[in-house]
């Protein structure tokens, strides 16, 4: 039968996936298994809090840009978002005293630039990479021009619990991490939408004969990535108790390293936010355990850079393999 | 190919373990040096005193000397120091806290990225009992043991004498700021300006932002030597910008143009010893890093300290330019 044949074609792939997945998950445990010999300090419930709390920012923004990268696109843009989000959901909070319109003010500030962008890339057919730089260049010119360069600071009692605040024992910002990734694993594994971005990803022209409104759903993928990205920057101004014009430079990158890390296909169509945020964890657990271990801040640079080619690496290999 | 790659990582994170200064590695390392008896002890962290130093940025040659000398003194005195790099970002400098709190440490230096937002840091080490010693950029409403820092208005102002003295009391000048949102920039300028308001002879052309930055310094006086045609003397909130100044100036072939900088990097030094630039006010920062370890480990054995530290400066120009570079040097 000529679909199984086809299917047997498509399963070598998804088994290498599955290869690159759990080959991941390894090198995490074996990278957690080596801190905890090297430092007394890292395998604690405490330290192990301290990193998803750590990570919950950047896993926030890789969502979206795992969404972004399975349709084969890609979106700079996300950190020069977290600094203007931030910025006006700081200033929104502090000028109407009302933290839900901060927050609000916020993620729709995100989701417009993600919409500019998906609008750009979908309907005028630009390449995702020159419409996201441009956006990342002027996005973050806007947030100079906003905030006059100057940092705001916000007290407001319930908009830092959102950075700062606890449910029982966990970090509020590591409950909205762990509920993000279960919506979006959701949405990628059991909606009609999720199964296009595969498609989209895999083949946007069979997509498109095949009927799939390609551009609404790319639209509104970049859309969602904005509006994570806007998520993340209420999280982190709340963290930080201000929100500065620089925050989130060269977050895009740490994001996209985190999605290739996880093993989803720059090329697109494969992959998954599963697989993210084991990207995420192994970036964090690395940042985290070199300062318990006292490597030297040169070095971590180094290391992280080698890690981040090494994924790349094996993103290449394993498209190579596929083919 | 797979097996290629997760042999690569294991090699990394073998690389990544030999670069770790922890005590035990470095005690291999100076297996020679008997200064130290209770080394045994002091590898598992029992009796040394830890300090964690986060650093705002590396990217500047003196504050990689900075953490240099705090290395040595803190080898010296055989206390554990990790030090961590903020590189100018507020999130990435609470998670170096939030680490070193981890790692179990006593005293936490912290060089601020920012006046503001560096808050919720200081909180974090404070709730966990760890004692917290700002360096640089005064934290509004933080609760702290100690500050160390300089007293920039003095420095300005004693730069701008200098100048003023060496121009004979009259003349035209520039001065270059560094970036306006730090406190550092603002209060070398503040002096600077007062210095300048006590001789009615000269006249300040222009006071232009460069940024701390050698490359904007070039640019920003190119620019300035085009709209000026007679100009005395710079003067350079640091001397990355005084001497990016003197680059535009030697380009511009203009003479007797007289420039005075800030810090007394062993660049700026050597200028003076050239008779390129004519002095600078000069902050050593192997003194700075030797200073904050002592004083944090004053602070780890409950010594009583004062609130405020001032740093140590003095101004160079050719008269003491070969000790200042033995001082640098060292």
């Amino acid at each position: 039968m000529t679909t199984s044949s086809s299917s047997a074609a498509n399963r070598a792939p998804r088994y290498l996936q599955f290869i690159q997945t759990y080959g991941m998950l390894l090198i995490l445990l074996l990278v957690v298994a080596i801190f905890s010999m090297l430092s007394p300090n890292f395998f604690t419930t405490g330290n192990l809090i301290n990193i998803f709390r750590q990570v919950s920012i950047i896993g926030i923004i890789a969502v979206g840009q795992t969404l972004v990268i399975l349709t084969a696109g890609i979106d700079l843009s996300v950190g020069s978002i977290v600094g203007l989000a931030g910025a006006v959901s700081a200033s929104v909070t502090l000028g109407t005293g009302n933290p839900l319109f901060g927050v609000l003010a916020g993620l729709l500030t995100g989701a417009a630039v993600g919409l500019f962008n998906g609008v750009m890339v979908s309907y005028f057919k630009l390449t995702p990479f020159i419409v996201t730089l441009a956006t990342m260049t002027g996005v973050a010119g806007i947030t100079l021009v906003y905030t006059n360069g100057n940092p705001i600071i916000v007290s407001e009692p319930v908009y830092k619990f959102i950075g700062q605040g606890y449910i029982g024992p966990v970090p509020f910002p590591v409950v909205l991490l762990v509920l993000v990734y279960l919506l979006f694993f959701f949405i990628l594994r059991k909606t009609v939408h999720g199964h296009y971005i595969y498609s989209i990803g895999g083949n946007e022209k069979a997509s498109i004969l095949a009927g799939i409104q390609v551009k609404k759903h790319k639209v509104i993928v970049y859309t969602v990535s904005g509006l994570l990205a806007g998520l993340a920057a209420v999280i982190l101004s709340a963290r930080l108790s201000a929100a500065t014009p620089v925050a989130g430079t060269g977050y895009e990158l740490d994001a996209i390293a985190a999605v290739i890390l996880g093993g989803t296909s720059l090329f697109g169509g494969k992959g998954g936010v599963g697989g993210t945020l084991i990207g995420v964890l192994l970036l964090g657990v690395l940042t985290t355990g070199m300062n318990l271990i006292n490597v030297s801040p040169f070095y971590q640079d180094v290391v992280k850079g080698a890690i981040v080619l090494v994924a790349v690496l094996l993103d290449r290999f394993i498209n190579a393999d596929s083919q | 190919m797979k097996k290629t790659v997760v042999a690569m990582l294991l090699v990394l994170m073998f690389v990544i373990s030999a670069c770790s200064n922890n005590p035990s590695n470095q005690n291999a390392g100076s297996g020679g040096n008997t200064a130290e008896p209770t080394e045994a002890n002091q590898s598992e962290g029992t009796d040394a005193v830890k300090i964690g130093y986060v650093i705002n940025t590396l990217n500047n040659p003196f504050f990689v000397s900075v953490k240099e000398a705090a290395e040595k003194e803190a080898e010296e005195v055989g206390a554990d120091l990790s030090v961590v790099n903020a590189n100018n970002d507020l999130a990435t400098q609470l998670s170096g806290v939030e680490d070193l709190i981890q790692q179990g440490i006593d005293v936490l230096i912290l060089d601020p990225v920012d006046s503001a937002g560096a808050l919720p840091a200081i909180q974090a080490a404070n709730d966990a009992g760890v004692k917290v010693i700002t360096t640089g950029r005064m934290v509004d409403g933080a609760d702290i043991i100690t500050h160390l820092g300089y007293n920039e208005v003095k420095h300005g102002t004693e730069a701008g004498k200098f100048l003023a003295d060496a121009l004979g009391g009259s003349g035209k000048v520039v001065e270059l700021q560094g970036v306006m949102g730090t406190s550092t920039a603002q209060e070398r300028s503040q002096g600077f300006q007062e210095a300048m308001a006590e001789y009615p002879d000269i006249e300040i052309l222009s006071s232009q932002s460069a940024n701390f930055d050698r490359a904007e310094g070039l640019t920003v006086m190119e620019n300035i030597l085009q709209a000026h045609s007679e100009i005395d003397g710079v003067y350079a909130a640091n001397d990355e910008m005084a001497l990016g100044a003197l680059q535009a100036i030697e380009g511009a072939n203009r003479e007797g143009i007289v420039i005075v900088g800030n810090d007394g990097t062993t660049d700026a030094l050597e200028a003076i010893q050239a008779g390129r630039i004519v002095g600078t006010m000069a902050i050593y920062p192997n003194q700075y890093g030797e200073k904050a370890i002592q004083i944090a480990l004053q602070v780890a054995n409950g010594e009583q300290v004062d609130a405020m530290i001032e740093l140590p400066s003095i101004f160079v120009s050719s008269d003491n330019v070969e000790e200042a570079l033995a001082e640098v040097q060292k």
